[in-house]
Formats: structure tokens, C-alpha cells, sequence
């Protein structure tokens, strides 16, 4: 097994998303929206986003462990750090952050915990780097950046200070 | 449950001729010829050929007058030991009354495959041992089965519930080796005194295990250390101690003979060392796994290792060694408790005490001569010579012409490994799955028969 | 006559009887005791305890992470509070719950206990809550369990009761933070708690700095200090200097065994009265087990004062209960996953 590592463009990323969501938001789309960063690269992310466009109330972090659907297989996820959502979610405006949009399943586990706490009155998605992959019917409302990447591609992001991205292809040797 | 060996033929006329043996066959006459002959008792150690004819031993190196050198067998056994029979003063068979757990046809046949060719047991049978009638059947199942020699312990109460006496005097004539009220509680001291006083009378042998009944309550373990991590509820040294103490003074007013026939603590060993020292009329003896085993034992919750009494600590064990090399320990037993599987088949409580320990007890004891703990000579004496003098067997537990030819030979260098080919009493409770051994009986005489000879 | 005996091989017994608790690949599958789990084991459960007491602050206090499986509460010793928490903390982790109140039937013997064990596990169930008066049982369960099932010890006999002790320390360190610098004091019937001996195990693994026991010589075990606690007899000299007071449930039979002349008399000596608190540091936190003896083992005022944390620690038992029943069921995603 072979790697080879790319850096991906981190910080235009952020600002392409930041962009979107800023104009999005000032054609009314948005109503004071409350700002939720998944566990951990999108909580980063998040925390980006949350100081650029300068919400007023904190910034939410979820923890899917407990709504992820890989249990059977995998089991418990050894990151445990809980979920810490201190402003009531019903009726509200969310902007659910993540890094990684792949499969889509952990904007699923991340939506079917949302709902445990309360009814929002709308969810929409922003991630970092939207890639191919998809194995559920969900979309980006906002992506910094499109990929389409081959199965042996895998993007890693780690951070939080600097955030950094890049882009690992593993072959067979 | 294990299928019973077939029967070895029935003995129609047991004053003619020697128990089990069966008349008219041709397993009369054997000759051993080149074994080393060691016989503590004695100061036998040699090597040379002995012959058995009727039952006895009839010729050391020469052969008798009339040996019929035509008919009689030959056994080459260069290289073995041959050793008196292994008497066994205390041992279970479960039968009558428990033939779901073992046989007397199983377990004597577990017995011979352990070098023992006498087994003495204890009145605890259902229905109990306390009247001749039930004498007379262990006795006739025993020939039956034809392998070792069975005599039994009568009661010393009535249902050995401890109210009311046995008629010791008639199970004594009955053929009973001695008297006992197995591990059962006497109501109160009065009442055993006066069994004591009773039996005193008729030079009774008296076996009795100290074992208080409130101090032992639930207990089922060494109230050490390890149970009380376990959350196990203890038997404090004190059960043993304090009953022991009693009828340490109850002998000094009776003069009764008494045996006590497992110790498990050092407390205990120094009681009996006093009296022995002051003169009373008391023997002990100890079990096989005692001498092996501690609490430690217990620490995997291996109801193999639940026994009553209890493994205790490190320090007890060694003074038990030390007490049976010196001699104040006068017998070692098997302690046999042959159980079917359920009755281990629980949590640790709630499992029925008890070893299968015919197979292990000559193995166990050698095993402590190679480990330098006793000499070989103490080893044989508790196991042959002391056991025959305590049940007044004047004729068994020694190697010299007359003497029964109730015989052991063991190959000293086997190297085997227990359980390994599964065992021969209906019990596999043993937590001895797995040890080492050295010395293995090869094949054991009784009566002058050959009742077992090891498959190669 | 030669006596053949050929029978097969008998099987040993296992030597390290804590090993059973972790699958053979390390995960941890049953939990019957505090021993053998180390400190990173018992970290690591407090610390999914965590997420899982955070969810139970939640309006909708319940997860999806055990959807599909089934929880057999089996109690051969009834408790109702013990196996309320259980049961809640399976449905919270929305898996089914079967409770078994087997301390009436005639599931005395061992093997008709084996003989529920072959009839629940038939049904698939995926875990065992055991409860059970005798010490040893849970270890006894585990032994002969299937190989999808998971045992949880919710008590047996005097032995352990693992998941109270852990909820304990996760109670703790919520409010103490480090262990290393705490004393702690156990007082009470020692001697019959299983409570008392998983505490003692989850503390010192942790490297509590000193863990003391309170109670008179009948209420200790035999050679209880070689469980790494120190043995006080007397109120005032055991909860000097003391962060964390723990008392343990008096039952009324102690009275009837002769190991206690009268209620009245233990209250006075061992009781925990604000009088007696005082004698600790002045943040001592004050915790029970449950359910309390008030007048008997502590006075009301301190049970609802202040510095008592008694219905945090039930509050916490859910989340910690979560946390081990989804640790062990992540190691067992055997036939029926």
C-alpha cells in the first residue's frame, strides 16, 4: 500500500462557504440562524463560520456517536465528548456544519438527534468539501469546495489551529 | 453416569474363601518377579521376586514348598515399585442411597486404579449405616463388584441425627472397622459424651470431625482473604478448633479412642499436638489436597475447589506437611466425594463440597516425596501401615508372607498428567485436571487377584 | 481382569477467573466486577458515562444506539430500584426489555438456573441483567452463556455489584475532580456489602488517596485491610480530614444475627448526624447507595442537606448503566446483530 498526500486549499474553502451563506442570508433565507457544528472537523468549521458571520447566541456542538448507524459493525465510537446544545432548537433556523460531505450518514444520525432536542424550522447544510459518494438522498446547501474523487481517495481534515486538509490516495502496490 | 465395570463374579462362600476373589479361577497364584519391594512397616527394600498364592503373600525370594510352578502367572516388573495396598480411611462411594453420583461397583474400581485396595467409608449412606442389615449390603455389593476391599464406618447415633445411640457393640461384630458420626453434629455435649463413654466401653475405634454447626453456617470457604474479596461466607478456623478443643477434654474423661480424620488448620494440628503430648488416646489424619491446595484455590471460584472443610490459608497447608512429616499426623485420606455433573453445575455456594479423590490420593502423597516434603518411608506408613493399625486390619498394610496380597505396583517414572484420558470414578470433580504426576499405578492386587492393570 | 477406561479428555478449569470479562480481542463483553478492569477500563466508562448522562438531561432522553436489542432483566433477588434503573437505561438506549422476577420461583438449584439461562437465551436475547443472592453467580452465568449474550452484574450475594461503584466514582469526580488527593470513608455494614467491596475496587484502581472503613469489628469482614482500606472503629477519628462519606444500608437482620445489640446503638456510634458530619472537611459530599435507613444509618437533615448527593448518584447510575451496557454490547454484534 502506497499514499500520497495533496494539500487541499483550506482557508479559501472557509471563505467560499462563508460567501454563500453570507449572501444567502441577506436575500432573507435565513432567519437568525443558530449555527451547529458536527463532532470534530465540523465543529472547526463551525467555529469558523460562527466568528465571520457573527451570530449572536453560542455555538452548538453535536455528537452523533450515539445515532450512528455503523454500531452493529463497529461499535462504539471511542470519542465520547457530549453533545453541548445550550440554546433551545424548536422553531429555530439551523446551520448544520459539516467538513466531509461522503456517504451522508452522518448528516442523517446528526439530523435524527437534532429532532430529539426539538423541532427546528429548518435545517440547512453547509460543509467544507462536498465529494461524490452519496449512499442517502442529501445535498449541500452551501460547499466551500466540489470534489470528485475515485474510491481510493479519502479526504482527511484535521485541526483545529491551523485547520489543515488533505486529500490521501492510497493504491495497491 | 458412567456405565459399571463388569462384575469380577460373585463370591458364594466368603468364609472359604478371601472377599472378591472368586474361587476355582485361575488367578490364584502370581508371581511378581524383579520389582523393588518397599514396605516402610518393615524396613523391606529390596529387590526380588514374591509370590501370591490364596489370597496371601506366600513366598519373598523363594518360592513356597508347594508352588505349583505349571499354573501360577508370572509378571515381569523390572524397574516398578511394589508397595502395600493404599488403605483409604475415608472415602465416599454413594452408594446405597446416591447411585446417581457413583457406584461401589465404579468407585472401587476408581480405588484399585489408584493403588488403594481398601476403602473405608463412612456411615453418611442413605439409609444410614447404622444397623449390621446395611453393613451386610455394602459388604455383598462390594464382592459383587470384585475389585477393592470396602469395610465400613458404622454410626455412631441412630440416623446420625445425634439424639438417640446406635447399637455400636452389634456394628461392631457386624464387621465395622470403627464408629463415627460422620461430619454430623452431635445435639449436645451431653449426648456425646456419652457416646464417647459408650464406646469407651468396648474399645471402639471412634472417628470424628470437629465442625461446629453455628460457626459453619452458609460457610464455604476459609474465612480468609480470599473470601472475603469473594464476598463468600466464611468458616472461621474456629469451627474446627473449638469442637476440637471439646472433645479433646470429652477424651481425657472417657478415654475413648478417637481419630479425627481430616484437620485443615494449623490451630487445630497444635490441639492435637498437646493431646498427644498428654498422653490421649487421639490419631489425626489429613487430606490429600489439604496438603496441596490453599484459599488461593477458591480465588477462581472452581467449584471443584469447594470442600468442607475448607482450603485455608498458605500457613495451614504447610503446617499440615510439616505435621504428617513429623509423624503427629498419622494418616492421609482421599476425602472422596464422587458428584455428577449438575452438582457442580451452580454458583460456588451453592455447589455440593467435595473432591473425586481415589485417583489422586497415592499420586498427591508421592508427589510430595519428590518435592522433598516427607521421605518416602512416612509417606507409605500414613498411607498403609497407620490406616491398618487405626482400623485394627492386623493382616493389611504390610509386605511380608501371610500378610493379605493386597498389593501396588507403580512404575516411578511415568510422567502423566490427570484427566488427560479422562478418569475412572463416575466423579470427574477434581480441581487436579491438568497436574503433573510422576508415579502411576500400573497394576494392583487384592486378595491375591489382579483387580486392575493399566492398558499400555 | 484388565479395566479399560477410555473416556475423553476433561476440560480444565479457566485459571484467571477475571478474563472472562473481555472478548479475545480485548473488548470488554461481560461485567461481573471491578477486578481486572484497570484504571483505563474504569476511565474509559465514566467517561462515556458522560455523553450518556448529558442525554438524559435532554427533553427526549432516549438514543437509538441499541435499537433491535433485547435486555433480559433477570432478578433472582428482588429489587425493584435496582432494576428500575436497568430497565430505564436500556430504554433509553431503545432497546426491548424483558424483566424477570425469578426470586420466587423454584429457580433455587443450579441446574434449573441453567435451564432459564438455555430457555431465555433461545429467545435472543442479546444481554443478561443478573441479580442474584449468591456470591459468584453473575461469574457462574457468564461461564455457561451463549456466545452472543452479555452478563451485567447488578449483584451478587456479597461479592459485587460493579455498576453501582462506578456510578459512585462517576459521582465523585463530577465533584471532586481528581482522585488521587481524596479520602474517602466507607462506613457501615462492610461486611455483608457487595457495594462496599466493588468501591473499594474502583477507588483504589483509581488511586484514591486514602480509603478508610468506619464500623464495628462485626460488621468487617476477615482481613478487610487487605482489600487497601484503613480500619477505623470510631466516628470521629475516621472522618477527619474526609472528602467523600459513604454510608452503606443497615439491614434489620444484623440486629437478629447478634452482630449489633440495637438500631439505636449504631446510630449513636455510627450514624451520620450533622453533628458527626462536622467532624469531616467542610465540602464533604455525603453519599448512599440507596434505599436509605433514615434514623437507623443517617439523619434526615444530612440526607436532604447540602452536601448530600444521594439523587445525583441515582440520576448518574442511568448514564453510567448506558454507557457499560453499550460497551459491552459493542463487543458482542455476534448472531443476533
Amino acid at each position: 500500500m502506497t499514499q500520497t498526500d495533496r494539500l487541499l486549499p483550506v482557508n479559501e474553502a472557509i471563505e467560499r462557504l462563508e460567501a454563500q451563506i453570507r449572501s444567502d442570508r441577506q436575500e432573507g433565507a435565513l432567519v437568525d440562524p443558530l449555527i451547529i457544528g458536527i463532532h470534530t472537523g465540523g465543529v472547526w468549521v463551525a467555529d469558523a463560520l460562527h466568528r465571520a458571520l457573527g451570530c449572536s447566541e453560542p455555538l452548538g456542538r453535536l455528537n452523533i456517536t450515539f445515532y450512528r448507524d455503523d454500531f452493529n459493525t463497529l461499535g462504539l465510537h471511542p470519542q465520547v465528548s457530549p453533545s453541548d446544545l445550550s440554546v433551545d432548537v424548536d422553531g429555530r433556523d439551523i446551520i448544520l456544519v459539516d467538513d466531509v460531505l461522503f456517504t451522508g450518514r452522518t448528516v442523517r444520525a446528526a439530523m435524527n438527534e437534532l429532532f430529539d432536542y426539538g423541532r427546528p424550522r429548518r435545517i440547512a447544510l453547509a460543509v467544507l468539501y462536498q465529494r461524490d459518494g452519496r449512499e442517502l438522498p442529501i445535498c449541500a446547501d452551501w460547499a466551500g469546495q466540489e470534489l470528485n474523487l475515485g474510491p481510493d481517495e479519502q479526504i482527511h481534515v484535521d485541526g483545529p489551529d491551523p485547520m489543515t486538509a488533505r486529500l490521501v490516495t492510497s493504491k495497491e502496490s | 453416569m458412567k456405565d459399571a465395570p463388569e462384575n469380577l463374579g460373585i463370591d458364594h462362600d466368603p468364609v472359604r474363601h478371601p472377599e472378591g476373589c472368586r474361587p476355582g479361577l485361575d488367578c490364584d497364584h502370581w508371581v511378581i518377579r524383579g520389582a523393588r519391594l518397599r514396605d516402610p512397616s518393615s524396613g523391606l527394600d529390596t529387590t526380588s521376586d514374591i509370590y501370591l498364592g490364596g489370597g496371601r503373600i506366600v513366598g519373598i525370594g523363594e518360592a513356597p514348598d508347594d508352588w505349583p510352578q505349571d499354573t501360577a502367572e508370572h509378571v515381569c516388573a523390572e524397574g516398578h515399585w511394589l508397595i502395600p495396598g493404599v488403605i483409604d480411611g475415608w472415602a465416599r462411594l454413594r452408594e446405597p442411597g446416591q447411585e446417581h453420583k457413583a457406584s461401589i461397583a465404579t468407585e472401587s474400581a476408581a480405588a484399585v486404579a489408584g493403588g488403594i485396595t481398601t476403602v473405608v467409608m463412612p456411615p453418611d449412606t442413605v439409609p444410614v449405616l447404622d444397623t449390621v442389615a446395611v453393613a451386610r449390603y455394602i459388604k455383598r455389593r462390594a464382592q459383587l463388584a470384585g475389585r477393592a476391599r470396602v469395610v465400613a464406618i458404622g454410626a455412631m447415633t441412630q440416623h446420625l441425627d445425634g439424639e438417640l445411640l446406635a447399637e455400636m457393640a452389634a456394628l461392631d461384630a457386624g464387621g465395622c472397622v470403627a464408629i463415627s458420626n460422620a461430619h454430623y453434629p452431635f445435639h449436645d455435649l451431653r449426648l456425646m459424651r456419652r457416646a464417647l463413654e459408650y464406646a469407651a466401653t468396648f474399645d471402639l475405634q471412634v472417628l470424628l470431625q470437629p465442625l461446629d454447626p453455628s460457626l459453619s453456617e452458609r460457610g464455604c470457604a476459609h474465612d480468609g482473604a480470599v473470601a472475603t474479596r469473594l464476598g463468600l461466607p466464611g468458616l472461621p478456623v474456629s469451627a474446627e478448633t473449638a469442637p476440637l478443643a471439646q472433645l479433646i477434654a470429652m477424651i481425657s474423661e472417657t478415654g475413648a479412642r478417637v481419630h479425627v480424620p481430616q484437620l485443615s488448620s494449623a490451630a487445630a494440628l497444635k490441639l492435637i499436638e498437646r493431646a498427644k503430648a498428654d498422653g490421649l488416646p487421639i490419631t489425626a489424619g489429613v487430606s490429600a489436597h489439604h496438603l496441596w491446595l490453599t484459599e488461593m484455590d477458591t480465588d477462581a471460584l472452581d467449584p471443584n475447589a469447594h470442600v468442607i472443610p475448607p482450603l485455608r490459608s498458605i500457613r495451614d497447608r504447610d503446617a499440615l506437611r510439616r505435621g504428617l512429616a513429623e509423624g503427629l499426623i498419622d494418616t492421609v485420606v482421599s476425602d472422596h466425594q464422587p458428584h455428577e455433573p449438575d452438582a457442580k453445575l451452580a454458583p460456588f455456594p451453592e455447589t455440593e463440597p467435595g473432591i473425586s479423590g481415589l485417583e489422586t490420593l497415592l499420586p498427591l502423597v508421592l508427589k510430595l516425596v519428590e518435592e522433598d516434603v516427607l521421605d518416602f518411608e512416612r509417606a507409605i506408613d500414613a498411607l498403609t501401615t497407620r490406616p491398618a493399625a487405626l482400623f485394627g486390619l492386623s493382616d493389611a498394610g504390610s509386605i511380608a508372607v501371610g500378610q493379605r496380597a493386597d498389593l501396588a505396583l507403580i512404575d516411578p517414572d511415568a510422567m502423566w498428567s490427570l484427566g488427560s484420558i479422562g478418569m475412572a470414578s463416575a466423579g470427574e470433580n477434581t480441581p487436579f485436571v491438568g497436574w503433573d504426576f510422576a508415579h502411576r499405578v500400573e497394576t494392583t492386587w487384592v486378595n491375591g487377584r489382579r483387580v486392575f492393570l493399566r492398558e499400555p | 481382569m484388565a479395566v479399560k477406561f477410555v473416556r475423553p479428555k476433561i476440560p480444565k478449569f479457566a485459571p484467571d477467573p477475571w478474563a472472562i470479562q473481555f472478548d479475545d480481542q480485548g473488548r470488554l463483553r461481560h461485567l461481573l466486577t471491578i477486578e481486572g478492569l484497570g484504571p483505563q477500563w474504569i476511565t474509559r466508562i465514566l467517561d462515556t458515562a458522560e455523553g450518556f448522562v448529558s442525554v438524559t438531561d435532554r427533553e427526549i432522553k432516549k438514543v437509538p444506539l441499541l435499537r433491535g436489542r433485547t435486555v433480559v432483566n433477570l432478578f433472582f433477588e428482588s429489587s425493584t430500584r435496582t432494576r428500575t434503573t436497568f430497565e430505564l437505561a436500556a430504554k433509553r438506549l431503545s432497546a426491548d426489555v424483558l424483566n424477570l422476577n425469578l426470586a420466587t420461583s423454584a429457580t433455587k438449584k443450579g441446574e434449573s438456573l441453567l435451564d432459564t439461562l438455555r430457555n431465555i437465551e433461545a429467545m435472543q436475547a442479546d444481554m443478561f441483567v443478573v441479580r442474584h443472592d449468591q456470591s459468584g453467580a453473575a461469574h457462574f452465568i457468564a461461564r455457561h452463556v451463549a456466545p452472543h449474550v452479555s452478563v451485567l452484574n447488578a449483584g451478587d450475594g456479597w461479592h459485587s455489584h460493579p455498576t453501582q461503584a462506578l456510578l459512585d466514582a462517576f459521582t465523585i469526580r463530577r465533584h471532586k475532580g481528581d482522585f488521587t488527593s481524596l479520602r474517602v470513608a466507607i462506613v457501615g455494614d462492610i461486611r455483608h456489602s457487595r457495594v462496599a467491596r466493588s468501591q473499594m475496587h474502583v477507588l483504589n484502581s483509581l488511586n484514591v488517596g486514602e480509603l478508610r472503613v468506619i464500623a464495628p469489628r462485626t460488621l468487617l469482614p476477615t482481613h478487610v485491610e487487605k482489600l487497601g482500606v484503613r480500619v477505623f472503629h470510631d466516628m470521629r477519628e475516621g472522618l477527619k480530614d474526609v472528602d467523600v462519606v459513604i454510608m452503606l444500608r443497615l439491614q434489620r437482620e444484623r440486629m437478629e444475627a447478634g452482630l449489633l445489640p440495637s438500631e439505636e446503638e449504631f446510630y449513636r456510634l455510627y450514624g451520620l448526624t450533622e453533628e458527626k458530619l462536622a467532624w469531616a472537611k467542610p465540602d464533604a459530599i455525603v453519599m448512599h447507595p440507596g434505599p436509605a435507613n433514615r434514623g437507623v444509618e443517617i439523619e434526615s437533615s444530612v440526607a436532604d442537606g447540602p452536601q448530600s448527593v444521594i439523587l445525583e448518584q441515582v440520576s448518574n447510575g442511568i448514564g453510567v448503566r448506558m454507557a457499560v451496557m453499550s460497551l459491552c454490547m459493542s463487543a458482542n454484534r455476534g448472531e443476533n446483530a
